[in-house]
C-alpha cells in the first residue's frame, strides 16, 4: 500500500506538475496549489498512513546472568505500554564469532562437496559414466581416479578462494518465543543452555501478524559462575538426610544390634544353581551385563559374582565369564581371584574362563547363545545392565534347561527375566545383594538406611497426591486451586527435580 | 596395599564426582574424573583385543571343541582390523591429495564400509530379529493360565495387545461414548498410563534409592566387594 517504490513514483509525478502548469498558463495558479500540496501530502503520508496494526515498540529491556546457577542462564526483562499489544516477542541471540566462523565453515564445505560433484560429474559423463561409479572406487581405472583427484582438488581450491561475505551466514539466531498477553506490560524470560564465561547480546523483537516491530536490543551480559548451584539445594538436602540415614544404621549395626532382612529366594538360589552345576558336572556362566565398570549395576553385579566364585571353589565348580568389556574382564578376574583365594582354593583358579568377547551388543549374544547351545551350562546367572539381549539370553539358557538367576536394575527387561528364568532380582533386590550375601552387620545397616529413603518418598507422595487431589477438587480456575497448583509444581519441578 | 590404593582412587573419584556434581566451580575436576575413565576404558581395548586375539589362538592351536568357531573370529578380527587401519579402498582427504592415508577409513565406498555395511549391520540385524521368535515363546509360556494371578496377566495382554492393534478398534467400536472408557484402546491407555507407571514408578524409586546406597558404600570402603573377595 505504501511502498517506497509506490511514493517514489508519486513524488516524480509531483515534480512533473511545475513544468505541465507553464505549459498551460490558465492553469497556473490551481495547478501550483496542487504542485505544492502533493508532495507535502507525499512526503507525510508514511507517517499518516501507518499501519493500526504495527507491533509496539519494546522498551526498557535489560540482560543479566541468573544468580545461583552454573553460569549458563541470563534473564531478559522487558516492557510493552499499556494498551498496545503484539501477539508476541520474537528472541534473539547474537552469534559468536566461533558460531559465524562454524557456519560459515559448513556452508563452504557444503559449497565445495557440491562443486567437486559437479565437477568429478562432468569427467565421468565425458567418459560416457555415471556418478555410481564413485560409491565403488575400488571398480575405477587408475588413470580415471587420478583425473577426478585432480578436479576434486581444483573444484575444493576455487571454493575456498571465495571471500567470506561470498557466503551468505546469518548473525542472529532464533532463541524462542514468548506469546504476549493483553494484560501484561512486562515480560521476563530465562534463556538457559549458555556457555559460562561467555559474552552474550540478546534482542527482542515484537510481532504482529506478519509485521516485525524494531528490535530492541539489550546491553551485552557475561554469564557467571556462582559458588553454588540453588537449584540442586532441595536435592543436596534430600540426599543428605538419605546418606545420614545409612551411615546411622551402618553405626547402629556396628554397635551390635541385630538387624532383620527379608528373605530374597533369587540370591538363596544362588547356592542351590552352583550345587547343581557340580552335580551335574556342567559349569556356570555369569554374564556381567554389557556396561563398562563406570555402571553401578555392573559393579553390584561383580559382587554377585565374588560370592558365585567363592561358593563354586568350595564346590569345586567351573565358572566361566564372558565379558563384553575388557575392564570388566580384568576386574572379574581379580574378583574370582581373590574369591577362590578366600575359598582355600587358589590352584583352581583360572584365568582363561574369564574372557573378553567383544564390545557389540549382538556379537556378545551371538557368542553367549552359540556358547550356551554347545556347551549346555547348568546354571546361567545374568547380573548386570542389559538391554534388548536380556530375553534372547534367557530364552537360549531356558531351552537348554538351565537354572536361572537373572538381576537387573533396567525396568524394561525386568519383565523378560521373568518370564524366562527361574528367579529374577528385581531392581533394589539387585542392590540389596552384597549385602545380603556377605551377612555383614554393616552392610545390612545400609540395607536399613534405604528404608527412610523409602519413607521420605512416600511423605512426599501422599502430600503431593493431597495436594493434586485438593486443587482438582477446589478448581482450576480459583484461588486456591491455582495456589494448591504451585505447591504442586513446586514439589515436582523443584524439590523432585 | 593391592586393595587400599583402588580404594583410595575409588574413594576420591567419587566424591570429586558429588562436590562437581552440587558445586559448578568444581564441575571441571568432575569432567576430569570422567575423562580419565574414558582414557582408562580406550587403553583396555587394546587389552581386550589381545585378550580375544590369546583365547581363540590357543583354541585354534589346541584344536579345542569349536576351534573352528574360533579360527573365523580370529580370521575376521584380523581382516577388519587390517582393513580398517590401512584405510583400504579410501580416499584421501581433500586437504591432502597427495597423501594416500589421509582420508576416512569408514568413507562411503572403503573397503570398511563395505564390511561395516554388507556384513555387520546384516548379521546383528539378523540377531536381533530374531528377538521376535523368543518373545513368542515368552509369552506362550508366561501366559499359560495356571492360577488366578497368570489369568490376570493374561487378561491384561490381551487387552493391550488388542488396543495396540487396529483389531482392538474395530471390535469395540460399537461402544457408546458414555462407555468410551471400555473400548480396548482406551482400557490400553489406562492400564499403561496408571497401573503400569505406577509399578514401574515404584521400581524405579527402589532403584534409585539402592544405587544410592551401594554408591554410598563403595564411597565409605563398605562394599568393598568389587576388589574381590568381600570386604577385605
Amino acid at each position: 500500500m505504501n511502498s517506497p517504490e509506490r511514493l517514489g513514483r508519486r513524488a516524480a509525478a509531483c515534480r512533473l506538475i511545475p513544468i505541465v502548469s507553464v505549459l498551460v498558463p490558465g492553469l497556473a495558479p490551481g495547478l501550483l496549489l496542487v504542485a505544492l500540496t502533493l508532495p507535502l501530502l507525499a512526503l507525510t503520508r508514511p507517517l499518516l498512513a501507518a499501519p493500526s496494526d504495527a507491533p509496539p515498540a519494546v522498551t526498557g529491556i535489560t540482560a543479566a546472568d541468573r544468580w545461583g546457577d552454573g553460569g549458563t542462564a541470563v534473564v531478559l526483562e522487558w516492557t510493552v505500554a499499556a494498551g498496545a499489544v503484539p501477539e508476541f516477542f520474537m528472541i534473539e541471540r547474537a552469534m559468536s564469532e566461533a558460531e559465524v566462523a562454524g557456519d560459515l565453515a559448513t556452508a563452504r564445505l557444503e559449497r565445495r562437496r557440491a562443486a567437486q560433484r559437479t565437477a568429478m560429474q562432468a569427467v565421468l559423463a565425458d567418459r560416457g559414466l555415471d556418478d555410481s561409479i564413485l560409491a565403488r572406487p575400488m571398480a575405477i581405472e587408475p588413470g580415471l581416479a587420478s583425473r577426478l583427484r585432480s578436479v576434486r582438488a581444483e573444484a575444493a581450491a576455487g571454493i575456498d578462494a571465495l571471500p567470506d561475505d561470498a557466503f551468505d551466514v546469518a548473525r542472529w539466531m532464533f532463541v524462542d518465543r514468548v506469546e504476549a498477553d493483553a494484560a501484561q506490560t512486562e515480560y521476563r524470560f530465562v534463556v538457559d543452555r549458555l556457555v559460562r564465561g561467555e559474552s552474550y547480546r540478546f534482542r527482542v523483537i515484537p510481532w504482529t501478524g506478519t509485521a516485525a516491530g524494531t528490535p530492541a536490543e539489550a546491553a551485552p551480559v557475561t554469564t557467571t559462575l556462582e559458588p553454588v548451584d540453588i537449584s540442586r539445594l532441595w536435592f543436596f538436602g534430600i540426599a543428605l538426610v538419605f546418606c545420614g540415614a545409612v551411615v546411622a544404621f551402618i553405626l547402629i549395626a556396628r554397635s551390635g544390634r541385630p538387624l532383620r532382612v527379608r528373605r530374597i529366594a533369587g540370591l538363596e538360589a544362588i547356592d542351590e544353581a552352583v550345587g547343581r552345576a557340580t552335580e551335574m558336572g556342567r559349569s556356570v556362566l555369569f554374564v556381567p551385563g554389557i556396561q563398562d565398570m563406570n555402571e553401578m549395576q555392573t559393579i553390584a553385579g561383580i559382587t554377585v559374582l565374588s560370592r558365585v566364585a567363592k561358593t563354586a571353589a568350595e564346590y569345586d565348580a567351573r565358572v566361566e565369564v564372558p565379558t563384553a568389556r575388557s575392564l570388566v574382564m580384568t576386574t572379574a578376574r581379580e574378583t574370582v581371584q581373590a574369591a577362590f583365594l578366600a575359598a582355600g582354593r587358589p590352584d583352581a583358579y583360572n584365568e582363561d574362563l574369564i574372557y573378553y568377547v567383544t564390545d557389540e551388543q549382538f556379537g556378545y549374544v551371538a557368542y553367549l547363545s552359540g556358547m550356551m547351545v554347545r556347551e549346555k551350562p547348568a546354571a546361567c546367572i545374568y547380573m548386570g545392565m542389559f538391554y534388548a539381549e536380556s530375553l534372547i539370553l534367557a530364552e537360549t539358557g531356558n531351552s537348554i534347561g538351565a537354572i536361572q538367576v537373572a538381576g537387573t536394575a533396567q525396568p524394561a527387561q525386568l519383565p523378560f527375566f521373568v518370564a524366562a528364568c527361574d528367579y529374577t532380582l528385581i531392581g533394589e533386590e539387585f542392590f540389596a545383594a552384597s549385602a545380603y550375601l556377605s551377612g555383614s552387620a554393616e552392610e545390612l545397616g545400609s540395607l536399613k538406611g534405604q528404608d527412610v529413603g523409602k519413607i521420605i518418598v512416600a511423605v512426599v507422595l501422599v502430600i503431593g497426591v493431597v495436594l493434586a487431589t485438593a486443587g482438582a477438587m477446589a478448581g482450576a480456575d480459583s484461588d486456591l486451586g491455582r495456589t494448591l497448583a504451585a505447591w504442586v509444581g513446586f514439589l515436582r519441578d523443584t524439590v523432585l527435580a | 596395599m593391592q586393595r587400599t590404593v583402588p580404594l583410595l582412587i575409588a574413594i576420591v573419584c567419587g566424591f570429586t564426582m558429588i562436590v562437581s556434581f552440587f558445586i559448578p566451580a568444581a564441575q571441571r575436576s568432575g569432567d576430569d574424573v570422567a575423562e580419565i575413565f574414558n582414557i582408562l576404558a580406550a587403553v583396555a581395548f587394546v587389552l581386550g583385543g589381545g585378550n580375544l586375539l590369546k583365547i581363540h589362538l590357543k583354541k585354534v592351536s589346541d584344536q579345542a571343541a569349536g576351534w573352528g568357531y574360533s579360527l573365523i573370529t580370529v580370521t575376521a578380527f584380523l581382516l577388519t582390523l587390517c582393513v580398517g587401519l590401512f584405510k583400504i579402498g579410501a580416499n584421501p582427504a581433500d586437504r591432502y591429495p597427495g597423501h594416500a592415508w589421509s582420508g576416512e577409513y569408514s568413507e562411503t565406498g572403503s573397503a570398511f564400509w563395505w564390511i561395516y555395511e554388507f556384513v555387520f549391520k546384516p548379521i546383528t540385524a539378523t540377531m536381533f530379529a530374531m528377538l521376535a521368535f523368543y518373545v513368542a515363546s515368552a509369552a506362550f509360556r508366561a501366559f499359560r493360565a495356571k492360577n488366578t494371578e497368570a489369568v490376570l496377566l493374561l487378561g491384561t495382554a490381551f487387552i493391550i495387545l488388542l488396543g495396540r492393534t487396529y483389531a482392538g478398534v474395530i471390535l469395540t467400536d460399537w461402544l457408546p461414548d458414555s462407555l468410551s472408557g471400555l473400548r480396548f484402546e482406551n482400557l490400553t491407555m489406562t492400564i499403561m498410563n496408571v497401573f503400569n507407571t505406577a509399578g514401574s514408578r515404584a521400581i524405579m524409586i527402589g532403584i534409585a534409592l539402592g544405587t544410592a546406597s551401594v554408591s554410598l558404600k563403595i564411597l565409605l570402603g563398605v562394599d568393598r566387594s568389587y576388589l574381590g573377595g568381600g570386604r577385605g
